[in-house]
């Protein structure tokens, strides 16, 4: 290749990464980003889409190349030439990949150590997921706990979420936070499973919880209300919960240990679902 | 009348289905009597008489079909066959002899490819019922419960009786003519294999007649979902166990096949890539389905047996189903790429007319995926709650299958270059289709597999945007290169490449304007398997939804081309690409019996542009120069210039 073709074809190759890239990495893609780990997940993404942007391009370009250049006039029944490979070239193609994808774990794995570190000050709170609520618990001391259907939190605060589920695995996701963390039912042995997820919300603001790991009949409005309040408010409403619940108030809280198995069901009320309507 | 039920074929093979059942649902009721016990069940985990009925019911349609007449003729020391009948099985002299059990690899072969298209296009149908119910959000069309054996029996149809059967039926027809066999090592076992795959899909779509509808717990079937579901979910347990043996089975007679079978000078660096390709692909199916079929069993004993693997309150251990279905089902997506891969080399050297570029170093980039994907399969479990520390070692070889799939792509790049590129060719269309949507869904791939981008879209419809860039834009891309390339070969006439070339612009289209999309949605917060969802994702859906119409469509145009050309398409000769290996050196279709005489091979199975270069020698061709004898230029030689 003609050394001037080949500056072509790398300068086109560089501007359509940069035309690829440049909107993209403007886009909020994950939507509003409300919680401490977002942050370096969104920039480890858009690092990503820097990347994935050059490669794309490098593809599409050859490509085009090549079928701009080299396509077969009607009737042309030649070959084209007869070049069985490139040993520079090939080790380049695997060693040049192998870095930036290494760099890629690299990179995740800093992000991965970043977003779990745990806050010593960090509010308990205790998840139960079933088919198909949430409830949520906050110990207050001596063994008791505040129990509430919605989940509120106050800002600025690492959140120790511990997450168990009565009935079939449910998945906690609060999109804005991205965290997520499936619900397992881990039985009286506990099973190693590792349900303990952090999170620090770091603005005010109202969310859903969804469950995004398929539960049953009702998964798709598996819902439950978040509210962030700043510190104060939400010492007063845990106090509050508290003085309600002590008066015989306050929602039912599910016990892990009363289900019995082989019971689930993917229907509402224990009903079989029907096929049609 | 009852000739017809003491000859093999299907009518005595619907009386061995009924007799199969009735013999397997009179044993439990039996066994319930003596017991004292009601005499049937209906517990929704339950129903023992129907599962007992739905295994020996298949079982006997097998016997019936003539699946056992051969073996046990020879087990219990009866008289086989005379000579003259040997081979009275094989090969089709009409059309009839494609709805029997028949040895041919040929005809197996189209067997499959017509069966698994015939399940493809029940699974798009339920694809486009679900489109249509998320058009809007809301709840319009389906129920959620219904919704949910949708996505279900959608993914169980399109992965386990379309695209792993259908490289399977595939490389059935053109891999024993590559490598210049006569047949299939096992030909009884390939009829065998081929019979086991309409009754999965059969049982898959049985479920919809089950009390509480068909299996909803998704392809996946995460206990303790599944243990509990509806009886609909043991039949997806039993129907993969048959795809399961099918699939196993077959990759047996391909490993057997290529390693045993290949023509005088075919050593392993002479083979077509495609060879290399269901060879790699056969030692993850042998390897990697009987875990799956493991898996579901113990779902299913955990279901009708009462057992405790996957109940948490009893002992057992959720987490281990997840761990042992994604054992198989990571190499899984290799088993329905690999072939695909295979595909696209050929079809690339094919009609750019160019020797493939760096072939050793594309043969070892299989392998060296076939190894790496045995050690990735805990990516799938990122967020499920396992131990901590295996995720970034699973991160980093997850990243790490990247390097040889990227070594791919950029070596076809390069067998572009300095080529003469036939466009008009539908095979290349989609063979440089699937180029740009495989590297996309790699893309979405990488990103995956880094664990904190995953805790956030994982199971959302990101993934489901990827999957389908992988699986649609990948290996069904690379299913239409091979069908469009192998036409001829297959059925002796030529197909409208013009009606091909539509069906592929407007499936490219398609694909592209149903699936990009949903990256977004789930990136911003749609989670996958669900009827409804949060209005503000309703316009993306309607814009998806109206693509994915536009993709189904484009599917008829397809069915009609194949339909048409099949019946009227002017006659193929035996080589209309003017390729090298060796099953377009034999008459479309070929003979019954393939080959007079097994072929020489005499050098590389791509030497495009290489004057006097030959790959294989037809017997009688012996007064021709011979060619020179070249094994396959590596990596080593001819730099560019």
């Amino acid at each position: 290749m003609p050394r001037s073709t080949l500056i072509r074809i790398v300068a086109a190759i560089l501007v359509l990464t940069a035309v690829i890239a440049i909107p993209m990495t403007q886009v909020h893609w994950n939507g509003a980003a409300d919680s401490s780990q977002a942050h370096p997940i969104d920039t480890l993404l858009n690092v990503m889409i820097v990347l994935s942007s050059f490669v794309f391009s490098i593809v599409l370009v050859m490509l085009g190349y090549c079928i701009w250049r080299y396509r077969a006039k009607p009737g042309d029944e030649a070959d084209g030439e007869p070049i069985h490979g490139h040993t520079r070239l090939e080790i380049t193609w695997t060693a040049i990949p192998t870095i930036i994808v290494l760099f890629g774990a690299v990179y995740s794995a800093i992000v991965l150590a970043d977003i779990e570190k745990k806050s010593s000050d960090a509010l308990p709170v205790d998840v139960v997921g079933q088919q198909y609520k949430w409830s949520f618990g906050y110990p207050v001391g001596h063994g008791n706990e505040v129990h509430s259907d919605v989940l509120n939190v106050p800002v600025g605060r690492q959140l120790a979420l511990t997450l168990q589920s009565i009935d079939v695995v449910h998945s906690f996701w609060v999109p804005q936070w991205r965290i997520k963390r499936d619900v397992v039912p881990a039985g009286p042995s506990g099973n190693h499973i590792d349900n303990h997820v952090v999170v620090t919300p770091d603005k005010v603001g109202t969310y859903y919880v969804i469950c995004t790991e398929l539960c049953g009949y009702g998964h798709a409005t598996m819902r439950a209300l978040v509210h962030v309040w700043p510190q104060h408010r939400f010492n007063g409403w845990l106090q509050n919960q508290e003085q309600a619940q002590a008066k015989g108030g306050g929602p039912p809280f599910p016990t892990v240990e009363t289900t019995t198995a082989g019971q689930t069901s993917t229907s509402p009320a224990g009903t079989p679902t029907s096929a049609s309507g | 009348m009852a000739v017809a039920l003491k000859r093999p074929g299907l009518p005595r093979a619907f009386l061995g289905a009924i007799l199969g059942f009735g013999f397997g649902y009179g044993l439990v009721v039996a066994l319930r009597a003596l017991s004292g016990l009601p005499l049937t069940q209906t517990q929704q985990t339950g129903y023992p008489q129907l599962i007992v009925g739905s295994i020996t019911g298949p079982l006997g349609f097998l016997a019936g079909i003539g699946g056992f007449d051969y073996w046990l003729r020879w087990a219990i020391g009866a008289p086989t066959y005379p000579h003259e009948l040997e081979h009275k099985d094989h090969g089709a002299h009409s059309w009839r002899d494609y709805f029997k059990f028949n040895t041919d690899h040929k005809v197996i072969g189209i067997q499959y490819i017509v069966t698994s298209f015939f399940f493809f296009f029940v699974g798009g149908l339920i694809a486009m019922v679900m489109r249509a119910e998320l058009a809007q959000p809301g709840t319009q069309i389906v129920n959620p419960g219904a919704f949910n054996s949708l996505f279900s029996t959608h993914a169980a149809l399109m992965i386990f009786v379309f695209v792993i059967p259908i490289f399977a039926g595939i490389a059935n027809y053109v891999l024993p003519l590559m490598i210049g066999a006569p047949d299939m090592a096992f030909p009884r076992l390939n009829a065998f294999s081929f019979w086991m795959l309409p009754l999965a899909g059969i049982l898959f779509l049985a479920s919809y007649l089950c009390p509480g509808g068909a299996f909803d717990a998704g392809w996946t079937g995460y206990a303790p979902l599944s243990t509990g579901a509806p009886l609909g979910q043991s039949f997806f347990n039993l129907g993969v166990q048959f795809a399961g043996a099918s699939s196993v089975a077959t990759a047996l007679n391909f490993l057997v096949t290529i390693i045993t079978m290949r023509a005088p000078g075919m050593n392993f660096w002479r083979m077509p890539l495609l060879v290399w390709a269901n060879m790699s692909t056969s030692l993850l199916v042998v390897a990697a389905t009987p875990f799956i079929a493991g898996v579901q069993f113990m779902v299913l004993f955990d279901r009708v047996l009462h057992t405790n693997f996957f109940q948490a309150l009893n002992g057992g251990d959720v987490l281990s189903y997840q761990h042992i279905f994604w054992f198989y089902s990571h190499p899984a997506v290799y088993i329905m790429m690999l072939p695909g891969f295979g595909i696209i080399s050929e079809v690339i050297t094919t009609h750019a007319r160019k020797p493939i570029f760096g072939y050793r170093l594309m043969a070892l980039a299989l392998l060296g995926i076939v190894v790496l994907s045995y050690t990735v399969w805990a990516h799938h479990m990122f967020v499920s709650g396992m131990f901590a520390w295996l995720r970034v070692p699973m991160m980093v070889t997850t990243l790490l299958i990247a390097v040889p799939t990227g070594i791919k792509i950029f070596s076809w790049l390069a067998t572009l270059f300095k080529s003469v590129l036939h466009l008009r060719s539908t095979a290349m269309l989609f063979a440089l289709g699937f180029i740009v949507t495989f590297t996309m869904g790699g893309i979405s791939g990488v990103m995956l597999g880094m664990v904190p981008i995953d805790i956030h879209v994982s199971d959302t419809y990101f993934v489901v945007a990827h999957i389908h860039f992988v699986l649609f834009g990948g290996s069904v891309f690379t299913i239409f290169a091979g069908i469009y390339h192998w036409f001829p070969k297959m059925t002796g006439r030529m197909c409208d490449e013009a009606l091909g070339r539509v069906h592929f612009w407007l499936t490219f289209v398609g694909m592209w304007g149903t699936f990009l999309p949903m990256h977004w949605v789930g990136m911003e917060g749609m989670p996958r398997r669900v009827a409804d969802y949060s209005a503000q994702f309703g316009d993306w859906n309607l814009l998806i939804s109206c693509f994915a119409f536009l993709l189904g469509a484009a599917q008829l145009i397809f069915l009609y081309n194949m339909i048409v050309s099949w019946r009227y398409g002017p006659k193929a000769p035996g080589n209309p690409w003017r390729s090298k290996t060796i099953e377009w050196l034999v008459s479309s279709p070929p003979p019954i019996f393939n080959f007079d005489e097994i072929p020489r091979v005499v050098g590389g199975p791509y030497e495009f542009g290489v004057p006097g270069a030959r790959h294989a020698i037809l017997a009688g061709e012996g007064a021709e120069v011979p060619a020179p004898e070249r094994a396959v230029v590596g990596a080593a030689e001819v730099p560019s210039p």
